[in-house]
């Protein structure tokens, strides 16, 4: 997400004794909340050197959850990108009725429980009782209990977030540069491809990271709908969980570490390259 | 008019924007079809889906599972707990984002990637990340695993990043020579956040604090290893809606959703309310 | 290359932008737009252009009726008020982006880029992005940008409106050379009345929506069709029932001609060269007059001196009462 941080000189939170009470609360907050504890599952994962992270790494089962994860992800972010860059253009460039309805509506998955989420979905694809299920299974497709629905359910958690990011770049844009590329006769593939998608094109990759991030950690959704079969539908934070219940603390230390690793670099990433293209 | 020459100039200023957007093209009618009908069988329909099971057993049904004992204590606990930690967001996100915008020292930058770890950590590695800190081993000697203050800590944590990253841009947005007027007109410190800064960031509050509330309410995965999910005391209601799925009841399942669903769209469109009626006085 | 508007309408929800209007540009000669802010003609210009669609009326461009093309298909040149640069492309590649949508050859494009930097003198700049230029360069490469596809038209809407006074009157001067080196029929928009009458060969005057004279620079200063395009072209006062320029009202010293305006020196200022003087008449009328400071030091007025006015033989006048109330109090209100 944003570095907001804008350098207001030095007008800053007050005479020095509040000022540094205030830095202090703050950083003590974070501290306990957040450093401490993410610092100690690294510590958990390498307590007996790199064993643990060897044994899941040679885990046949694992490296298929691991694996599995990242189709999944990659699956998902790739649908949520081509879908949020198309309804963000279409919410921003178009007039038609409803706009304000579909953009309270695109919000939705964010404050929707994932468990929920899942229940959502095993109502509508379920093979026995779903609404559409059981024609879907006649016809050959099992989404429930399978990798399609393990993807929607992660496209469903994720959708919003390529389109909160894209929006504000698309409308702090405007549509001066895209009517004079059409004045100069390019198409709206052309303007597109051309004008469009190059200026907003950092708005799209924290899309994808943070997209990225968010589905290779989905865990309620996926639990619903996948059946969470050992081998075949099991992906990596179902494995943190299965592990941790079986007492395997540091296999769950492991993949959790692997896990916060790539939400951390996401983050890093992320950040590193937003104040570059603020100004 | 007291002169008597009318000088012709026409200031470009206050041009009207006339444009509201282009009407739909059949190529970007097409786009938008397509974009509705995925929007429709990802989202819509499932969520139609799960208020048409819930209301399958009217409203008698649905009634008494919701106020099946397990299944209040349930809810009172996660929509409590929920409220509770936004009240303690509403707080220490303002005051964390003001020292991230208003302040400058060495590791500002590491701060501002601990407000949005929570965000890109997988819930149930959120509950582990806890775990160890504040479970059994903890080295500080303080174990909530069990306990309904799991179930705080655990929300904390997942919601930390709203209400800092809604007042955020906001802040960084207020001139601070408003501030300094306020200042040479005699007001405190105090008056100044409390009668100036304050107001102008209670729509981004209000905004952060129903992302904050919907969220913990809805919360799941986080919970998972840290709060036992214990029946009357640590179970919240996804755990609720979760054991009624994998018990084959759907349709319980659905009730308790429709309960949740309908406390954070309300919470939002409250908010919503509050922020509208700030934005117009202001 | 002429361009024919015929009975065209804009309306944006209850707001009618243009009612019926209808003018016909001749090719070749460069055509200003002129009129108060949200009077219509940016609409106009961008209705020429197809990046807004008429509600009723056609569009001739060059005896083909555009009305229903496209912008990518009406061959027009169009530069922007705020440029539209496109900032992720080099200067070279901005004014090349019209040669490679038409997949001329690299050769070609490259020449005729080369050409182009060279006309409007941005040759060293031509590897900046957009963002390391000035105002007045950006807005010379958004022209060339323009006008490398050669373009049937040529429109600029308030092309000069966001640069400062200086660099406006350089432009300004510029495009005037630049079309008579050029000659594509060029249409441009603007709300100085100063800038179309200095650079423009034909005016069209639109205010609400509507046409109010169109005809060369001259015509419209000394012969306005109504009190509107009389004080949209510059100042006036008003002297009994008449509108007439400061500068065409003559001061007599003393007691002079029957016909004269008697009255009272309320007020001397001096700005440069030019003495403004305002005159109460005998009637209670606050009239403005001014003289150079030659005139005024051989009349030998002073304040409070009686004098008598008289408008100058041949000089345009226009009766205040020649429009409706409702149409004058607009127009004041615009030149605000």
């Amino acid at each position: 997400m944003a570095d907001h941080s804008r350098t207001t000189g030095t007008r800053v939170g007050g005479p020095g004794p509040v000022r540094h009470l205030l830095r202090l609360v703050v950083t003590t907050y974070l501290f306990l909340l957040v450093a401490w504890p993410l610092y100690l599952v690294g510590r958990n994962a390498f307590a007996d050197g790199f064993v643990d992270l060897t044994a899941i790494l040679t885990d046949p089962d694992v490296t298929h959850a691991l694996r599995l994860t990242v189709v999944i992800a990659v699956a998902a972010v790739m649908i949520n990108t081509v879908f949020g860059v198309g309804i963000s253009i279409l919410l921003v460039r178009y007039n038609f009725p409803g706009t304000r309805l579909l953009n309270a509506l695109l919000d939705v998955p964010l404050s929707v429980s994932p468990i929920v989420v899942g229940l959502a979905l095993v109502l509508v694809y379920g093979g026995r009782e779903g609404w559409f299920g059981p024609t879907l299974e006649a016809a050959g497709l099992q989404i429930i209990f399978a990798v399609p629905g393990m993807v929607l359910a992660t496209v469903f958690v994720a959708l919003p977030l390529v389109i909160r990011e894209v929006v504000p770049v698309l409308e702090e844009l405007g549509d001066d540069q895209e009517q004079a590329a059409r004045s100069l006769g390019a198409n709206a593939l052309q303007t597109f491809r051309r004008i469009t998608l190059p200026s907003i094109k950092w708005g799209v990759i924290y899309g994808v990271v943070l997209s990225l991030a968010r589905s290779l950690g989905e865990f309620g959704a996926v639990k619903v709908v996948s059946g969470n079969v050992l081998g075949q539908t099991r992906t990596a934070t179902l494995v943190v969980e299965e592990k941790y219940l079986n007492f395997d603390k540091g296999g769950a230390y492991a993949t959790a570490f692997l896990l916060a690793l790539v939400a951390v670099a996401s983050i890093i990433v992320v950040s590193a390259l937003r104040p570059k293209e603020d100004r | 008019m007291t002169s008597a020459v009318l000088a012709p100039d026409g200031p470009a200023a206050n041009r009207r924007s006339a444009r509201g957007g282009l009407p739909l093209t059949p190529v970007s009618g097409l786009g938008l079809g397509v974009a509705m009908l995925w929007f429709s069988l990802l989202v819509l329909i499932p969520l139609a889906a799960v208020v048409v099971t819930a209301s399958q057993g009217g409203w008698g049904g649905l009634w008494q599972t919701v106020t099946n004992e397990q299944t209040a204590a349930a809810i009172r606990l996660t929509v409590g707990t929920a409220a509770l930690v936004t009240l303690v967001n509403i707080v220490m996100g303002t005051l964390i984002a003001w020292v991230l915008v208003r302040d400058r020292f060495a590791g500002k930058r590491a701060l501002e990637i601990l407000i949005d770890v929570p965000f890109a950590l997988p819930t149930i590695v959120a509950g582990l990340v806890l775990l160890s800190l504040y479970g059994p081993d903890s080295p500080l000697g303080v174990n909530v695993a069990n306990t309904r203050a799991a179930v705080f800590l655990a929300f904390l944590f997942v919601t930390l990043p709203f209400i800092v990253r809604t007042v955020q841009p906001v802040l960084a947005e207020l001139d601070p020579e408003i501030e300094e007027a306020a200042a040479s007109l005699g007001a405190s410190r105090l008056t100044t956040f409390r009668r100036i800064i304050l107001p102008s960031l209670t729509p981004a509050i209000a905004a952060g604090a129903a992302l904050s509330f919907a969220r913990g309410i809805s919360e799941y995965g986080s919970l998972v290893l840290l709060s036992g999910n214990l029946p009357m005391r640590t179970e919240v209601a996804s755990v609720r809606i979760l054991s009624s799925i994998e018990n084959d009841n759907p349709d319980s399942a659905a009730a308790v959703a429709v309960v949740l669903l309908t406390i954070s769209f309300a919470v939002i469109v409250v908010l919503d309310l509050v922020q509208r009626r700030v934005v117009r006085r202001g | 290359m002429s361009i024919e508007i015929a009975n065209v309408g804009k309306r944006f929800g209850g707001f009618v932008a243009l009612d019926d209007v209808s003018v016909s540009i001749p090719a070749g000669q460069l055509t200003a737009l002129l009129g108060p802010s949200g009077g219509g003609k940016s609409t106009l210009l961008r209705i020429i252009a197809g990046l807004e669609r008429a509600d009723t009326g056609r569009v001739e461009i060059d005896g083909v009726d555009a009305t229903s093309l496209p912008p990518q298909k009406r061959n027009v040149g169009f530069v922007f008020q705020h440029y539209a640069a496109f900032k992720h492309l080099s200067v070279r590649r901005n004014v090349a982006f019209g040669l490679e949508i038409r997949k001329r050859p690299k050769a070609d494009i490259r020449n005729r880029v080369d050409e182009l930097l060279a006309l409007v003198h941005l040759e060293q700049f031509a590897d900046r992005l957009p963002s390391q230029l000035s105002g007045g360069q950006r807005q010379r490469m958004a022209l060339a940008r323009a006008l490398a596809v050669e373009p049937t038209v040529l429109l600029l809407d308030e092309p000069f409106g966001a640069l400062d006074a200086k660099v406006r009157k350089e432009l300004r001067d510029w495009l005037r050379r630049l079309h008579d080196e050029v000659h594509v029929t060029t249409v441009f928009v603007t709300h100085d009345q100063e800038e179309a009458l200095e650079v423009a060969d034909e005016i069209v005057v639109i205010n609400e929506g509507r046409v109010e004279q169109i005809g060369p620079p001259d015509e419209l200063y000394d012969r306005p069709a109504n009190d509107f395009v009389m004080r949209f072209l510059g100042p006036v006062t008003q002297l009994g029932g008449l509108l007439v320029r400061p500068h065409d009202l003559q001061i007599h010293a003393g007691d002079g001609k029957p016909a004269a305006v008697p009255g009272r020196i309320t007020r001397i200022t001096r700005v440069g060269f030019e003495i403004r003087i305002e005159v109460t008449t005998n009637a209670g009328q606050v009239v403005a007059v001014t003289l150079t400071r030659n005139e005024f030091l051989a009349l030998g007025l002073h304040d409070r001196a009686s004098v008598h006015l008289t408008v100058a033989p041949d000089s345009p006048t226009v009766a205040t009462t020649s429009r409706p109330r409702a149409s004058a109090s607009a127009s004041l209100a615009a030149s605000r």
